[in-house]
């Protein structure tokens, strides 16, 4: 069991003093699904960056929190009491990601020239490799794998120890691909490079599928996408939760998509911060009213 | 040992010059260029008159050509004093094995065999564990399977004394005359070592021709020269294979490659340089290609500290085909300036170039390319695309992409990019479990995949290899 937990938090653009973020607070637990909704600059993807450690934005004041219970990572990695807890924000993204934080992205990036399943091996081998440093301490170890250097080269044949190798994760991929009806085809594609808005959105479920997250954040991953793809977001979206336990942050601007993933808490955000939290119906009071209502209700004003 | 790291360490490079020279100084011969040198040379190889005379005739016309000065942009050439390198030093016969030579070999060097690890048998060579043995019964082997077929793949030097026929007729006479440029001309006077490639009518060598054990025994590779000579409907790949980087005891190296593309026939001439970073790297290279003939250029071109490279293609009969696939990557205080030329001298002839570049801490990169599309090569057509891709705002690249079009029935294409390593893309490979350092690594190789692909699986990986090295600044 993991558990996020944003504090107090408050953010600006890195370069300029624009606050965006005005003390959110907001928990999200493993095998959780929360929907964070909200007008157009309310902060909803400022919030999932700040999570995910993006320079471009500094936080200046609350915290961010990653609780790991013992079973979090399985039997591979022990979790001493004092590991429990991390500070997401003294982490660099990578080592966010190490501890199981996900962000799935609006407008992923195009990497040409890099294979999806090249990518993908290695950001799993890394996160691996990460993780085993973050708990086992960096000490010691640091100078010699400085010199060591290109054992884990991309085009290299056998695996170290430890490593997930090129056969094995060929099965993976298959595997995690044929459950969200990708076409094969896609393994041997460059990272998100023509792909279509709808093959982007599925690529990153795909992604948090092979790297299992704890908790993902997904930022507007419904955007854009035709009834059939939508579907097929979604059940892969439902399949986290339901098989890896991931606990989900679903932000989004619109209801369509919780007909499929059902939110077990919905939040509103407004000016930076959640204005109102509730269950599932409050979605469906969203989508009949819009946002006016809560600005009046919770600032007495529209 | 301390010391000469020390020593090697220091900026002054002429300082660095005379620790280098001590080191190495078996046979050598006078600083700067005369006739003296140039008979000296010719004698030690036992060379026939005719080659002589040509050496001769090079160090005139060497001598009566000014430098180039007035390019746009070019590199800056005036450290290198010519009056004060070496032009020939033989390594000892007896010292061949190169066991000197790699205990010599500055640390940045051996470092730099030590991380990359491939090929074994060119780091064998040089730390003089035997792999210069292994490597000659790899070069037997193929030389037997290939010499059944007339295919002839030998040192230069020899092949002037065993096949002269051959190269009196195609040694710097119609493609590379030493009238060409300044460094040509040096060329042609000093030059030493290479490989001598000859390709029958209607032969396919179905692997590569692979250069790379001769960095040893020749030793001082900075003069060497290529002459591949593809018969009609011939088909070979030749590769340079010293993608480590080759110690040069000076700092210049000006090498000459000519290449023969018979009708029909296809050449793929592939080669991964890296240069120690006090080498100015002057080279010219061309190709003739006669009707329906394919030439294919694949080089990438690291370290030095200044190069000057510009493959060229000259499509001489109707139908010949060229393609130029490039890398260039350029550190602090490197200017790299590379491209391609095309001469479309025939109809129904077509080009392709593709050029990426890399730029980091403050180094430059520059595309320089001419398109010529004669009048009278009608229905030809050339694209040209160069990519170039910065680090940081110190680094800079240019593009000069120079067209002339003669004929009006041609197509012509170019189109450039020039790009910053974008924070989004690293961004989104770090919060997938990549470092800054990782993310950046696979942004390049991707970046760079057009190159390796077309080449064997180990270079490619050396190549790689030899990017993460200079973006790590491990490469002195």
């Amino acid at each position: 069991m993991a558990r996020l937990e944003l504090s107090n938090l408050h953010a600006e653009v890195a370069e300029g003093d624009e606050k965006i973020l005005e003390g959110v607070n907001l928990e999200v637990e493993s095998g959780e699904i929360h929907a964070l909704m909200g007008p157009n600059g309310s902060g909803k993807s400022t919030t999932a960056k700040v999570i995910a450690g993006h320079p471009a934005y500094e936080v200046t004041e609350g915290e961010v929190l990653l609780h790991l219970e013992e079973d979090e990572f399985g039997d591979e990695v022990e979790i001493d009491e004092d590991q429990r807890t991390w500070n997401l924000l003294e982490l660099e993204p990578n080592e966010r990601a190490a501890l199981g934080i996900f962000l799935g992205f609006q407008y992923p990036a195009e990497i040409d020239g890099v294979t999806m399943t090249n990518f993908l091996r290695t950001a799993l081998n890394a996160k691996i490799e990460e993780r085993e440093e973050l708990f086992e301490g960096e000490e010691g170890d640091d100078e010699e794998e400085a010199d060591e250097g290109f054992e884990t080269s991309p085009m290299e044949g056998p695996a170290d120890e430890g490593e997930v190798g090129v056969a094995e994760f060929q099965e993976i991929l298959q595997e995690k691909m044929e459950a969200l009806d990708m076409d094969e085809r896609f393994a041997q594609r460059y990272l998100n490079a023509g792909f279509s808005g709808g093959e982007k959105k599925q690529n990153e479920v795909l992604q948090a599928a092979i790297l299992e997250p704890s908790i993902a954040v997904l930022d507007e991953i419904d955007s854009g996408l035709d009834i059939d793809r939508l579907q097929d977001v979604s059940a892969g979206i439902n399949a986290l939760r339901d098989e890896q336990g991931t606990g989900i942050l679903q932000i989004t601007h619109y209801q369509r998509i919780l007909d499929y993933v059902e939110p077990d808490h919905v939040h509103v955000m407004l000016d930076g911060q959640i204005a109102k939290s509730g269950d599932a119906s409050l979605a469906a009071e969203l989508e009949d009213k819009g946002y006016d209502w809560v600005r009046e209700e919770v600032y007495g004003t529209a | 040992m301390s010391s000469e790291q020390d020593h090697l360490k220091e900026t002054d490079t002429e300082a660095r010059f005379e620790f280098k020279k001590e080191q190495n100084a078996a046979v050598k011969s006078e600083k700067g260029l005369t006739e003296e040198v140039i008979r000296m040379i010719s004698e030690d190889k036992d060379e026939p008159d005719w080659m002589l005379e040509r050496r001769l005739r090079a160090l005139k016309q060497y001598q009566n050509m000014p430098m180039p000065t007035d390019w746009p942009g070019q590199p800056d050439l005036t450290e290198l004093d010519i009056e004060e390198i070496v032009p020939y030093i033989r390594p000892d016969v007896d010292k061949r094995e190169g066991v000197d030579d790699w205990t010599e070999l500055p640390d940045e060097i051996k470092d730099t065999f030590d991380k990359l690890g491939i090929p074994e048998a060119e780091k064998n060579a040089l730390s003089g564990v035997g792999a210069q043995y292994e490597s000659e019964v790899v070069y037997q082997n193929m030389q037997e399977q290939w010499e059944e077929k007339g295919v002839i793949f030998m040192n230069m030097d020899r092949a002037v004394q065993e096949h002269p026929e051959i190269v009196k007729e195609y040694f710097m006479t119609t493609c590379v005359p030493p009238s060409d440029n300044k460094f040509a001309a040096l060329h042609g006077a000093v030059w030493s070592g290479g490989s001598f490639v000859y390709v029958p009518e209607g032969v396919t060598v179905n692997m590569p021709v692979q250069a790379y054990f001769r960095m040893n025994s020749e030793g001082m590779g900075q003069f060497e020269h290529t002459l591949i000579v593809a018969e009609e409907g011939s088909e070979v790949h030749y590769i340079e294979g010293c993608s480590a980087p080759k110690y040069g005891t000076h700092n210049l190296h000006s090498g000459g490659v000519e290449v023969f593309v018979g009708e029909d026939a296809h050449v793929q001439y592939s080669t991964v340089q890296n240069w120690s970073k006090n080498t100015f790297n002057l080279n010219t290279k061309r190709a003739i290609v006669e009707a329906n003939g394919t030439m294919e250029w694949v080089s990438g071109s690291m370290g030095s500290k200044a190069t000057m490279l510009y493959p060229c293609s000259i499509l001489k009969g109707r139908g010949a085909t060229d393609t130029h696939i490039t890398i260039a990557f350029a550190g602090e205080g490197q200017d790299i300036d590379t491209g391609a030329k095309v001469y479309h001298n025939a109809p129904e002839t077509s080009s392709t170039i593709e050029s990426k570049s890399i730029s980091k801490d403050g180094g430059r990169t520059n595309y320089r390319g001419l398109v010529h599309i004669a009048d009278g090569a009608e229905n030809s057509s050339t694209a040209v695309e160069c990519d170039a891709l910065m680090f940081d705002n110190e680094s800079t690249s240019d593009t000069m992409p120079y067209m002339e079009i003669e004929e009006s029935k041609v197509d012509v294409a170019h189109e450039a990019t020039v790009g910053k390593i974008g924070d989004e893309d690293i961004f989104y490979l770090q919060s997938r479990g990549l470092d800054d350092d990782d993310a950046k690594k696979m942004i390049v190789a991707g970046f760079i995949e057009p190159i390796t692909e077309e080449l064997p699986i180990e270079y490619a990986v050396e190549l790689n290899r030899l990017i993460e090295l200079e973006m790590e600044g491990s490469l002195g």
